[in-house]
């Protein structure tokens, strides 16, 4: 088995936690001979965006669960079934998707979705029938505050808005920002609001907002109101569908700061989509943003990860895929600890009682809140993908 | 300080006047159905859509240049209305106004779900057809698909007041508005000038899908369902059935939605346009450009 893992170290290291996708695999050896004693049945309820604004991130989610669900069943000890569906980027659909996943496919266990509106449209539905809903992506605060049903893996926006504003004060010298707000989305005005107050704590100046909503495909009157202030840098903490346009018609505006230079914007990890490079076009090189997850990350288990990925789907995985995938370990890990999904209580106390599984993204803790906190790493956007520009610490 | 404040000011105007540029291309198709036919068709704003994305589909997929690709688009969006007319509106003729209405609206989740089924509901990247090049008045900004949208759209409605104005499928197009019975007593092919009018009205529309994708870069599905209601609010607004109505119309409303996100907010974009929408409606109901008419008895 070390042989196999080519690294013993490595591999002592990971047995202290119960699942990881490398044992995961490393098992799969092992139960084939052995008996096994029935493994533990659950119904798993997806509701992800497969289309609409924000299409890409359910696409990359789902394959990362898939992938995962399939190493989980392989090992034998939890079986889950997947029930998948399109909450088509809209507030109203991911409502309705996760109350026929509760009523109608009787799921032990809903996980989902990625826009926190969406995921907090659906919350209540599952916090009153207690069914579990365990998001991957939903950076927002407010998300898990509609109960203790509702847990997330990922880190919270207050986090991300703190790592940009410090980022843009420390690392590219900005003593001016403009911030350009999604007013549609929960996600969008909560990670302004965090970089606004960590950048003027920090002694920056806001010098202009503006907004638009979802679905807009016009932003000149935004910038030229961006324009005319010439800020050091624009914080657009929005999706990647308006925001690869927005640069676009940014650099054919001319959006600079004082001295001149393109002013590059600065956004969280709604824009972590190849859909943002090909929106985005030649303007899209030279911009950052916070996310979850790099595959140029060298721990052995994301390079383990990014290759069996890209082996299984032929494209490198994003953020979103690396959380979908670490999102189903997660439940997994929770239904054996649980002793199945039959008592929803317990399956939810499991989950928020999660401790150090190591996942993709980081180690994955739930605090009381029902948050994880893991570290960030922010990203420069080159013509076609993102590099990786540093960690940020939690 | 005043200097910056006024290009401000010109600024909005300037995109505000390319944005109206547009909803005009598709109101004015609204507004010759309406004065003819007396119906509001609502798969018009899809022949928007179907425009812009067959624009994409010919240029990015089939290579062609953009001056085959962009005409290819406009006859088949023509075509297919010619289409819609001859096979769904024209047996409801005389069917009343809900029936052709309540088609006009099946007719328009039809298209949108087969372009969504076929294409995908993504948006895509519009490939840039033209150099991203902006001319600097100071601080005001050009760019150069700015002009193009506003002399395409200028030497296009030229062309459909002199249709409509000068030659005889026109003074038939207008006759037919005053009376349709009088019309086929004096010998005028009904049939072929509506035929006619829906086949001007949604190539105007496929240029405006086109046009949008080469400014914003990029096109979809679903942005005909918007486009399309602003063009028919622009209509209205204008006063519908009237041509110089419908392009005034579309210019103040799009000037209005970049002087409302420019000094206000965007959140309320839509609530103000469509607010001055219904305030002008309640002093003349028949529009900014309409006449009164009486009900015929």
């Amino acid at each position: 088995m070390q042989t196999r893992l080519n690294n013993s170290s490595f591999f002592s290291t990971l047995s202290q936690t119960l699942l990881t996708p490398v044992l995961a695999l490393a098992s799969l050896g092992v139960a084939q001979g052995a008996a096994q004693a029935a493994p533990l049945k659950a119904k798993v309820g997806i509701f992800l965006p497969m289309s609409g604004g924000t299409a890409t991130f359910g696409e990359e989610t789902n394959s990362g669960i898939q992938m995962a669900v399939q190493e989980i069943n392989a090992q034998g000890k939890v079986k889950l079934e997947l029930v998948l569906e399109d909450e088509k980027s809209e507030v109203t659909d991911s409502a309705n998707a996760v109350k026929k996943l509760i009523n109608v496919d009787k799921v032990d266990i809903v996980l989902g979705s990625v826009a926190s509106s969406n995921t907090s449209a659906a919350a209540p539905i599952a916090q009153t029938a207690k069914v579990p809903l365990l998001t991957p992506a939903s950076t927002n605060p407010d998300v898990t505050k509609k109960g203790e049903y509702i847990s997330r893996i990922c880190f919270i926006d207050d986090f991300q808005g703190l790592a940009m504003a410090k980022f843009a004060i420390d690392t590219l010298g900005a003593k001016t920002a403009a911030l350009v707000t999604d007013s549609s989305s929960d996600y969008s005005i909560g990670l302004a609001k965090a970089f606004k107050d960590a950048f003027v704590e920090r002694g920056g100046k806001i010098t202009v907002e503006v907004s638009y909503q979802q679905k807009d495909q016009d932003f000149s009157s935004q910038l030229t109101r961006v324009r005319v202030k010439k800020p050091d840098v624009v914080f657009a903490p929005g999706y990647y569908t308006e925001i690869g346009n927005m640069i676009r018609q940014a650099k054919k505006m001319g959006v600079k700061n004082a001295k001149g230079v393109q002013t590059p914007f600065l956004g969280g990890d709604g824009w972590s989509s190849p859909k943002l490079y090909e929106l985005g076009g030649d303007a899209i090189v030279g911009h950052y943003y916070s996310d979850h997850f790099s595959e140029e990350d060298t721990d052995p288990t994301v390079q383990d990860f990014v290759k069996r990925y890209q082996k299984k789907f032929k494209i490198i995985p994003g953020a979103m895929a690396a959380l979908g995938y670490d999102s189903a370990y997660v439940v997994a890990d929770a239904i054996i600890r649980a002793g199945g999904a039959n008592d929803r209580e317990k399956l939810m106390k499991a989950i928020n009682s999660t401790k150090g599984l190591k996942g993709v993204t980081g180690v994955i803790s739930l605090d009381q809140n029902r948050n994880a906190s893991k570290p960030l790493v922010i990203l420069e956007t080159q013509r076609t993908r993102a590099a990786f520009k540093q960690r940020v610490a939690p | 300080l005043i200097d910056i404040d006024f290009a401000e000011l010109t600024q909005y105007l300037i995109n505000g006047l390319a944005q109206g540029a547009i909803y005009a291309l598709i109101a004015l198709g609204y507004t010759m159905v309406y004065g003819i036919l007396q119906m509001i068709n609502f798969a018009h704003g899809e022949f928007f859509m179907v425009g812009g994305m067959l624009g994409l589909l010919f240029i990015q997929r089939l290579h062609m240049p953009w001056y085959l690709g962009f005409p290819m688009a406009m006859l088949a969006v023509g075509g297919l209305a010619v289409l819609v007319e001859r096979f769904c509106y024209r047996p409801l003729r005389n069917a009343g106004r809900i029936a052709p209405l309540i088609t006009a609206l099946g007719i328009s989740i039809f298209i949108l779900e087969a372009v969504r089924i076929t294409a995908g509901a993504e948006p895509r990247s519009f490939p840039s057809v033209l150099e991203d090049k902006v001319y600097e008045f100071g601080s005001v900004v050009l760019q150069q698909n700015q002009i193009v949208i506003l002399v395409v759209s200028l030497v296009l409605m030229a062309i459909l007041h002199t249709i409509v104005m000068k030659t005889k499928v026109g003074r038939a197009m207008r006759a037919l508005s005053v009376d349709f019975d009088a019309c086929r007593l004096m010998g005028v092919n009904v049939d072929r000038i509506i035929s006619l009018t829906f086949f001007i009205g949604a190539t105007l529309a496929a240029v405006a899908g086109t046009l949008v994708g080469m400014y914003y870069n990029q096109v979809e599905p679903y942005m005909g369902q918007l486009a399309g209601l602003k063009a028919f609010t622009a209509a209205v607004l204008g006063g519908i059935g009237s041509i110089p109505g419908a392009v005034v119309g579309a210019l103040f409303l799009g000037i209005s939605e970049a002087l409302v996100v420019g000094y206000g907010t965007s959140s309320y974009r839509d609530a103000i346009a469509f607010g001055i929408l219904i305030v002008i409606l309640m002093f003349r109901p028949w529009g900014l450009l309409g006449k009164p008419i009486r009900e015929k008895v």
